[in-house]
């Protein structure tokens, strides 16, 4: 038993004072190791929530917001119509933002006629680095100022940064008004996805890339 | 021609020096030499307490290598910049209100009202320019002279830590002044985080509070430019300077290490 290359896992065998018979974890082991534990609960304690309380925001939810932008003959067919829409609420004039928007023209969207593409809404950020891209009607283009993105009649990239069109907003016609809903993206064969951020490709294996996040999802049946 | 020395100025008797008592050596001390020693004593009553002046001694008294040149002093620049940013942030923030209807007027009134106001501001916003120059600077001096080597490729490693916290607060001390270039640059410095494949759509949700920019992302902001990334400066530059005194610096490369004149006389 008192062989020094083989040491019991029993307490008393290793000579230690006041061991139970059996014991295997030592007085002094055991309260090393509660003391620890006590001091990793309490140091959870405080950061877990003040780490929940900065991450919080990354999984809040956010219902759908329908904004009323006017009556369906404010918007004509072959041009845009700038509109000034609220994108986030009760912040003020930060929270607002510009959007382009024109009726749907069948001789051009070439994209299925759906309930919500009625009214075409464009989102002014571009989508190389989130710049506000303005509407030249004289080249029927949109263009950023900032790294010389252009986009064309229908928002699709024709030069520059800008790795997808433009994004779009839903729209809806109530009676004769024309209610903006939650933005959206799309690829470039404008296909439906949930909202990205700028910079981020839809094409190929970019939509695995930046995945869809559970809180700002496109809306159902879309 | 020497000049006779003037006598003593008539002292009150309370501070006139007593003589000394039989059997005591030294005598015990007139109030007059107190008042000399104040500073003595008050050093040796914290060293008694503390031990001190050792660790201090340690860090300040330290041999260094024949050939230090003005090149080593890049890294105490680099701290009196970071020491500068502080002091003129701290009465910045005494101005400064993180919100986003206010945070323009506050700054716009530091800069044409407050007493000032424009000087202070002026050496936070150029000084942080500095201070990255001068990073920069250090850090080309460590790299030329190959300081980063064994043992030193730690303090290295903290160093690079250090650039990339400071590159933060540059990140987001610019968003502050919450004007229409500081609003821009920091919705494309966020876009930018979010092209990160994966993770990035996340981290930039983190960044803005939310899918937005929004009145929080101004506070955020402000949070972590004023308390979370300057304490963690603050830190790590006391480690970087633990291990400068612990591991001495180096010789400049062009200087050969010359043998001992002891050991050369053995040889022969």
């Amino acid at each position: 038993m008192d062989d020094p290359k083989h040491k019991s896992k029993y307490a008393a065998d290793r000579h230690i004072p006041g061991a139970f018979p059996g014991e295997t974890v030592t007085r002094r082991r055991f309260m090393t190791g509660s003391v620890h534990a006590a001091g990793a609960v309490a140091a959870g304690a405080f950061t877990l929530p003040a780490l929940g309380f900065a991450l919080g925001p990354v999984f809040q939810g956010h219902r759908p917001h329908w904004e009323d932008a006017g009556t369906v003959g404010d918007f004509p067919i072959d041009t845009y119509v700038p509109k000034v829409i609220t994108l986030t609420p009760g912040i003020g004039e930060v929270g607002k933002t510009t959007i382009y928007m024109r009726k749907r023209n069948p001789a051009i969207d070439a994209e299925p006629s759906r309930w919500f593409n009625q009214i075409v809404a464009i989102s002014t950020r571009c989508m190389h680095a989130g710049c506000p891209v303005r509407f030249v009607p004289a080249s029927r283009r949109f263009i950023c100022p900032c790294h010389g993105g252009v986009y064309d009649f229908r928002g699709q990239r024709t030069g520059g940064p800008p790795v997808r069109p433009l994004d779009r907003f839903y729209t809806r016609i109530v009676g004769d008004r024309v209610e903006v809903g939650p933005r959206f993206s799309v690829n470039s064969h404008l296909r439906i996805f949930s909202p990205r951020d700028p910079g981020e490709p839809l094409d190929g294996i970019g939509q695995y890339l930046y995945p869809s996040r559970p809180t700002t999802r496109k809306l159902k049946g879309t | 021609m020497r000049l006779p020395k003037l006598p003593a100025p008539p002292l009150p008797a309370a501070l006139r020096p007593k003589p000394p008592r039989p059997g005591t050596a030294n005598g015990p001390v007139g109030r007059i030499d107190a008042a000399r020693e104040a500073g003595t004593t008050a050093v040796d009553w914290v060293d008694e307490r503390t031990s001190l002046s050792g660790g201090m001694r340690w860090l300040m008294f330290r041999k260094v290598p024949k050939g230090t040149n003005w090149f080593y002093t890049l890294g105490s620049a680099t701290m009196f910049a970071f020491l500068s940013q502080a002091v003129t942030g701290v009465f910045l923030a005494m101005y400064y209100d993180p919100s986003p209807t206010h945070a323009y007027e506050s700054a716009r009134y530091i800069t044409n009202e407050a007493f000032l106001g424009a000087f202070v501001r002026g050496m936070h916003k150029w000084g942080s320019s500095m201070m990255l120059i001068l990073i920069f600077l250090h850090m080309g001096r460590t790299f030329f002279f190959g300081a980063y080597k064994y043992p030193r490729e730690l303090n290295w490693v903290i160093g690079v830590v250090l650039l990339v916290l400071t590159l933060m607060m540059a990140l987001t001390g610019y968003l502050l002044p919450f004007d229409q270039r500081s609003y821009w640059a920091s919705v494309v410095a966020v876009n930018i985080n979010g092209s990160g494949p994966l993770v990035g759509p996340y981290l930039a949700d983190f960044l803005r509070a939310g899918p937005d920019f929004t009145a929080t992302t101004l506070s955020r902001f402000y949070a972590i430019h004023m308390l979370l990334i300057p304490g963690a400066i603050a830190a790590l530059i006391g480690a970087h300077l633990y291990l400068v005194a612990k591991l001495g610096t180096t010789a400049p490369p062009w200087l050969k290490a010359e043998p001992e004149s002891d050991l050369r006389t053995t040889e022969a």
